[in-house]
């Protein structure tokens, strides 16, 4: 063990760069109520298996040194005896009936599904979470910030590496909130601990959970249901605040959506439209199709010098706006504004080589938009 | 013509060793050949399996992407599973059974011996298929061993095909493998064993097989219908054609629950035979341990969606499925106090079979424990796809199964091979892995409860510190696997040679046969009163 223990400060001598976190050994207790019964619950029950373990585990190491060979122990002819066979399957039934009783009770209280104060739809895509509050036409695409220099150890890691997005959910608190989540392609699970909510989000049904956070503050979670290439990297961000501020925040949210409708409508240069496509491309294509344009052949195909990218825009602008049934590839339409559809797809015909040097204009799109 | 004849002539002569060269083993019928290639096929795949896990354990070292890609990280995740369990385990436990079902109901063969052949020499070709994947285009499969749908049908890399083909096969070996097995121990018991009579371990296998008949189909039945879905235009498992993604679930886990038995009773039935061998008593309550294990393989069959609690199953369905799993820890925790009972007041002696089975014994338990804890649907909506349960069922899998198989193989190795193994060495084995196991598996637990989910080839800072105590663990536990290879070469080549029952306090007939076993046993069956 020592041994193991000097390895380890080795190791740790080795990589300074690690910062050293707090030693999290359980269950946090959240921030709801239902949080704090599961985690009460939890606790419980893992305090009965202590019970059971040192029970059990006493008797075996009682055996174990009390009736050595060595120490001149021998054999009983105790082999049979239908009255312990009996206690110890009732006393375990008994246990369970104990442990029974306040799960079924939480159990009934996660499954709550009177009206709540605000409805959001949670959307997974492969791989960010869309979310779109019911009713107040607000409705946004939050995806993983951490840059990719950090990932892959260029630069040193931020305390929230690999939980940060753009666009937190922002939440107030006291209020009862449901959430329907639905899936644009596999299936992911939307996942926060501090609320103890974990829900799988199913491509063509909609499962709901309700939740009421009594604190404001951050909390951070992760997707939890493998759903491909980069599973590990489409956080969850909540940002729980007070009602004012919430309300506050819905407002600020319309005024800039009136701002993204008018900027559509300014003539964007080709330079202000390549600067704007790269950073589209950068945060909704490369995933798969690379920072470089080269993919990941055979299942995410190589946009430089691809047949689409350099061939009749009309066929481009399809696909982006579309996706192509039976991949990866979603359907952008609904998921980028008219500026980010007009830069994005003018930067994939005139980056990496590509040289088509046509343009579209947020404009357009808003007309093409309209038109569907 | 002439050869026929020459066949027949052959086949009066009374005593025939084995073929020579290669001809033994493709063409061979005999039991203990074919025991012996399934138990080295599970080596070489705990190996490849293993290795796997050590991409996955170096890439988790740190947090930050090092060394893989998360694409490739997805396939080591996938492959590592899928080869741990119909690999390693699965053909382990087969080989324990052709080896020693015979051996201990007193019967000369198995009796399909054709069928054992070729039950055998299917499972190269199929894994040779699955991991031929890897080097396709699009790579091997990435959707993990549960595979579902719509990510391993629709989002899935076209090597997905051959992976429901080599499926397919390995599930016509386990179901030929199974009936064989079935078959062997209902007509070929010796005259006078009754079914209580039987030891532990064929009893164990006899429910384990009848397991596989039923549930084996059930995984043809999904890969099927993925099949169909990929190329024939049917919507099982599409929303947009009408299907159900959650359907894929359930009939998977419909296969997948008794699985999870199919991999742990033949282990029990092992530790039901080293246990009181070394504690020279007899196994504690005989009767009950068999009503037992029919319990527990009854009850796997109605316990699917437990794997299942955050799908969005009505609130009736949660309930039943957090019942009926909750009631699976009756009949085993009636097999581990009975264990436990066995080792009471018996006069024990702590041999590499035996360390491995009280290991087993007391590990299997903490994962048992996990086990009551994840059946509680309100407290599994936060355990659930994170590490700690990825550590309970490492923790029935690896102490369970894994060392259910050492202790056998180390307690009947004497037999097999008339050669006594380096009892230090052995313990040395031992005392390795537990300590590399537990470093490895025991810290899943925290960071799983402090929110890591599993299938991640990246973390956040926090689990930083746990994982790489974690890899360093799993460092340790695969490189100790390389002593249990010199252990069994060491034995091969230079082992002191075994008595006939080398262990003191060991019953069974399998013990009256000379060591190593002769090439053919009991041609007149042994009488047993």
């Amino acid at each position: 063990m020592l041994q193991n223990v000097r390895v380890l400060s080795i190791f740790l001598a080795l990589f300074p760069t690690i910062a050293w976190s707090e030693w999290e050994v359980n269950m946090t207790r959240g921030v709801t109520d239902t949080s704090a019964a599961i985690y009460d619950l939890h606790m419980l029950v893992f305090y009965i298996c202590v019970v059971i373990s040192v029970i059990v585990f006493g008797v075996m190491f009682w055996s174990m040194y009390h009736h050595r060979k060595s120490k001149g122990a021998k054999a009983h002819l105790f082999y049979e005896s239908t009255k312990i066979e009996i206690l110890w399957t009732i006393l375990p039934i008994i246990v369970l009936i104990i442990i029974l009783f306040p799960a079924t009770k939480t159990l009934l209280e996660t499954y709550d599904t009177a009206d709540s104060d605000i409805d959001i739809q949670v959307t997974g895509y492969q791989w960010k979470w869309r979310y779109k509050y019911i009713g107040q036409d607000v409705d946004f695409f939050s995806v993983l910030t951490t840059p990719s220099d950090e990932i892959y150890n260029k630069a040193e890691k931020n305390p929230n590496y690999l939980l940060e997005v753009d666009n937190p959910l922002v939440l107030p608190i006291n209020k009862k909130i449901r959430f329907l989540f639905t899936s644009n392609d596999v299936i992911h699970a939307w996942w926060v601990p501090a609320l103890a909510l974990k829900k799988d989000a199913i491509p063509g049904f909609i499962n709901e959970s309700s939740t009421t956070i009594n604190e404001p503050g951050i909390y951070r979670g992760q997707c939890a249901e493998l759903c491909g290439k980069d599973h590990g990297f489409m956080p969850i961000v909540i940002k729980a605040v007070t009602e004012v501020e919430y309300a506050a925040w819905i407002d600020e949210q319309k005024t800039l959506k009136e701002k993204a409708a008018s900027a559509s409508q300014k003539d964007w240069s080709m330079d202000e439209l390549m600067a704007k496509g790269e950073q589209v491309y950068n945060k909704n294509c490369s995933a798969c199709h690379q920072p470089t344009g080269v993919g990941l052949p055979p299942v995410f195909p190589a946009l430089a010098g691809s047949a689409i990218a350099l061939g009749p825009i009309e066929d481009h602008i399809d696909i982006v706006f579309n996706g192509k049934s039976g991949t990866g590839m979603s359907a952008y339409g609904e998921q980028l504004s008219a500026v980010d559809m007009a830069a994005v797809i003018t930067y994939e015909r005139n980056a990496w080589g590509n040289d088509v040097g046509d343009k579209l204009l947020p404009a357009d799109v808003e007309k093409m938009k309209g038109g569907k | 013509m002439t050869t026929q004849v020459a066949d027949v002539e052959d086949g009066h002569e009374n005593e025939h060793g084995p073929a020579t060269g290669i001809t033994r083993w493709l063409f061979t019928t005999n039991h203990k050949d074919i025991g012996t290639m399934y138990l080295i096929f599970s080596l070489v795949m705990l190996f490849i399996g293993g290795s796997m896990a050590f991409v996955i354990r170096a890439e988790l070292f740190q947090p930050g992407l090092q060394l893989v890609e998360p694409g490739f990280f997805n396939q080591m995740v996938t492959m590592h599973g899928l080869i741990m369990v119909f690999g390693a385990v699965m053909p382990a436990f087969v080989g324990l059974a052709n080896w020693m079902i015979p051996l201990m109901i007193g019967a000369p063969d198995m009796a399909l011996p054709r069928l054992n052949n070729l039950s055998f020499w299917i499972l190269p070709f199929a894994f040779s298929m699955m991991m031929g994947t890897l080097f396709m285009d699009g790579g091997g499969p990435n959707f993990g061993w549960t595979f579902y749908a719509p990510l391993s049908t629709t989002y899935a890399p076209p090597s997905v095909t051959f992976f429901i083909f080599a499926i397919h096969m390995m599930g016509a070996s386990s179901i030929m493998g199974a009936i064989n097995v079935v078959v062997t121990i209902v007509n070929m018991r010796a005259p006078g064993m009754t079914y209580m009579k039987m030891p532990m371990f064929c009893w164990t296998w006899l429910i384990t097989a009848f397991l596989l008949i039923a549930v084996m189909p059930v995984l043809a039945g999904v890969v099927t219908m993925m099949l169909m879905d990929i190329h024939f235009g049917t919507s099982f498992f599409d929303a947009g054609g009408g299907g159900d993604p959650v359907l894929f679930q359930h009939v998977f886990w419909f296969f997948g629950h008794p699985e999870v038995y199919i991999m742990i009773l033949p282990s029990f039935g092992v530790v039901s035979e080293v246990i009181p061998t070394f504690a020279r008593k007899k196994l504690f309550g005989y009767h009950s341990m068999v009503y037992a294990i029919i319990a527990i393989a009854v009850l796997s069959f109605v316990v699917w969606a437990h794997h299942m609690f955050t799908v969005g199953m009505p609130l009736a369905g949660e309930l039943f499925f957090m019942y009926t799993t909750m009631l699976i820890a009756v009949p085993t925790g009636v097999k581990i106090f009975n264990w436990v009972s066995t080792m009471f007041r018996g006069s024990l002696t702590f041999e590499t079979p035996m360390l491995y089975s009280i290991a087993f014994v007391i590990l299997f338990t903490i994962g048992g424990l996990s086990g009551i804890m994840l059946a509680l649907a309100p407290v599994d909506f936060v355990y659930h796809d994170t590490y700690f349960v990825v550590a309970h069922f490492h923790y029935v899998l690896v102490p369970g199964a894994i060392f259910g198989i050492f202790a056998a193989v180390y307690y009947w190795l004497p037999k097999w091979s008339g050669k006594m193994y380096d009892e230090s060495l052995g313990k040395f084995h031992f005392w390795v892995s537990f300590i590399g196991l537990n470093l490895t598996f025991f810290p899943m637990h925290f960071v799983g409860l402090a929110g890591m989910p599993r299938r991640i080839p990246d973390y956040p800072l926090q689990f930083a510190d746990f994982n790489m105590i974690v890899s360093i663990g799993a460092f340790m536990f695969g490189t100790s696997q390389l002593i249990f290879v010199y252990v069994l070469i060491k034995t091969l080549r230079s082992g002191e040679k075994a008595p006939q029952r080398p262990w003191e306090g060991a019953e069974g007939l399998e013990w009256t046969v000379p060591s190593p076993a002769p090439y053919h046993t009991f041609a007149t069956p042994p009488k047993v009163d």
